[in-house]
């Protein structure tokens, strides 16, 4: 039952959210904001763990190899497979969900209990609309963009890995890079990721809106926001997947 | 002028406002009084549109506030200015960037005007040159001066204020008091003060209204207080010993 409540007071929330802003100069200026907050600025932490996860993927990819038929340009292949389609769009939606959706639904939720939404409802602004639109529209934005350099830089990530342990020639490690490469699989990733990042931004913002209470209620919000868009990601990849690849 | 007739407000089982009416003039400061949990700040947000009455009707002059829809009440809170208990100012704007959201957003002044009215508001305050402090360096009574001059900005026609003075301290309140009185008489606006500090009912209650237990128990002025034979409110006013040994 409370499911159900949830699902209407969200959809009803979203409607609320994606109606007309009441100044389009403010509202892009929100959108630049908010590219900067949950897309630049967690550029370094995702740079981070994809060149570790690249290496790692690619070590372990090599380890598993030990058939003299299988040659070794498949790590190469390996790698960029389980990174394209699995490691970053889904797992790095994942640690957005809990950085970029902890600080929504902390932010939104201060506003809430600090009686900052009240002051934004009664001057006649919509705060769902102000608040949560520019949200959702710079992380459907800037995810992928994020993504995109995950990608790269875990590609870089298993070359430095074949470099420092010699596991596979960097020769070998590139050919397979390049082998049977479709452009489509880019296409999934970037199509998941920006569907994980409406989940990440609207469940947050949704969380964060209807905080009530103080200062503890406001952390079950951020928790709450974390573990429902990890839930919601984690099911909606085995339904995109099915749509996408079937 | 704001009237409320009969409006009745529940949670549940708990009914906070009962059947209230009540009206508030122009000109002057109008002071809901009552103890903690009497249904002051409810009154208060059904009159801004935060909550919803169960029934009865709030006026704005010859409009049906509580009829209207979100566009039509949006007009009306453009003329509404509200100063919040903790004062409410965002976080992440600097003083002058709060003061000057309401411009930003309803009104069509350029970049040059807006921030000379941000300027003008902020002397009116008595806090000139404070632009670029963020809300985390104010203190308590400057939050509260900050906010007074958001709610101005915009000119309202009408302004309330929820307990204005918690946690400030006696004198701090007292500029606080006197400013919010001076600007509804410059402006000509109507004030609605939400307030248990009996320093305020004294200093500016040019009308009064108690309310216990969610009805209006009395009403007067900051003369008719101090000699009414009302139990009540003879007990909110002079609650303490001392206050009791006085009278």
């Amino acid at each position: 039952m409370k499911f159900i409540t949830d699902l209407g007071r969200y959809l009803l929330l979203m409607k609320e959210v994606f109606t007309k802003p009441d100044k389009l100069k403010v509202f892009f200026r929100q959108i630049l904001i908010e590219i900067q907050n949950l897309g630049i600025e967690s550029l370094g932490i995702v740079i981070i763990i994809s060149i570790f996860v690249g290496a790692v993927v690619a070590i372990q990819t090599a380890y598993n190899i030990d058939s003299p038929l299988i040659p070794l340009t498949m790590v190469g292949f390996t790698t960029r497979q389980s990174i394209i389609l699995e490691f970053s769009p889904t797992m790095l939606s994942l640690v957005l969900a809990g950085k970029v959706g902890s600080r929504i639904a902390s932010e939104i939720g201060t506003m809430r209990v600090s009686e900052q939404i009240d002051a934004l409802e009664i001057m006649g602004v919509n705060p769902a609309n102000y608040l949560i639109q520019p949200k959702v529209i710079a992380s459907v934005f800037i995810n992928p963009i994020l993504i995109i350099f995950s990608i790269a830089f875990a590609l870089f990530g298993g070359y430095l890995a074949a470099i420092t342990t010699g596991i596979v020639t960097t020769h070998d490690y590139i050919i397979g890079l390049q082998s049977w490469f479709d452009p489509y699989t880019v296409t999934y990733a970037l199509i998941k990721t920006a569907v994980f990042a409406f989940i990440i931004a609207s469940v947050s913002g949704y969380q964060g809106f209807y905080t009530r209470g103080g200062a503890l209620e406001v952390g079950a919000a951020s928790t709450r926001a974390v573990v429902y868009s990890s839930i919601l990601i984690i099911t909606s990849n085995l339904i995109l997947t099915q749509l996408l690849l079937a | 002028m704001i009237e409320a007739r009969h409006i009745n407000k529940s949670f549940d089982d708990n009914h906070v406002l009962k059947d209230i009416s009540i009206k508030f003039r122009k000109g002057i400061t109008n002071l809901v009084i009552g103890q903690s949990g009497s249904g002051k700040t409810v009154l208060i947000k059904c009159f801004v549109g935060l909550l919803e009455v169960d029934s009865g009707e709030i006026l704005y002059g010859d409009h049906n506030f509580s009829n209207m829809t979100w566009k039509e009440r949006k007009e009306i809170r453009k003329e509404i200015g509200m100063l919040f208990q903790g004062g409410a100012l965002f976080d992440y704007m600097n003083v002058q960037e709060n003061v000057m959201f309401p411009l930003t957003m309803f009104s069509d002044m350029t970049p040059a005007e807006r921030l000379d009215r941000v300027n003008f508001c902020l002397e009116r305050v008595n806090l000139p040159g404070v632009n670029k402090l963020m809300p985390s360096e104010l203190s308590g009574g400057m939050v509260k001066r900050v906010a007074i001059a958001r709610a101005i900005s915009l000119e309202p026609k009408y302004l309330f204020c929820d307990e204005p003075n918690s946690g400030l301290d006696p004198q701090t309140s007292n500029v606080i008091d006197n400013l919010i009185s001076e600007l509804t008489q410059e402006l000509d606006i109507t004030t609605v003060i939400n307030t248990h500090d009996m320093n305020s009912v004294m200093e500016i209650g040019d009308q009064i209204s108690f309310i216990y237990k969610g009805e209006v128990w009395w009403e007067g002025n900051k003369g008719d207080i101090l000699k009414t034979g009302n139990k009540e409110i003879n007990d909110f006013v002079f609650a303490s010993k001392l206050a009791k040994s006085i009278k």
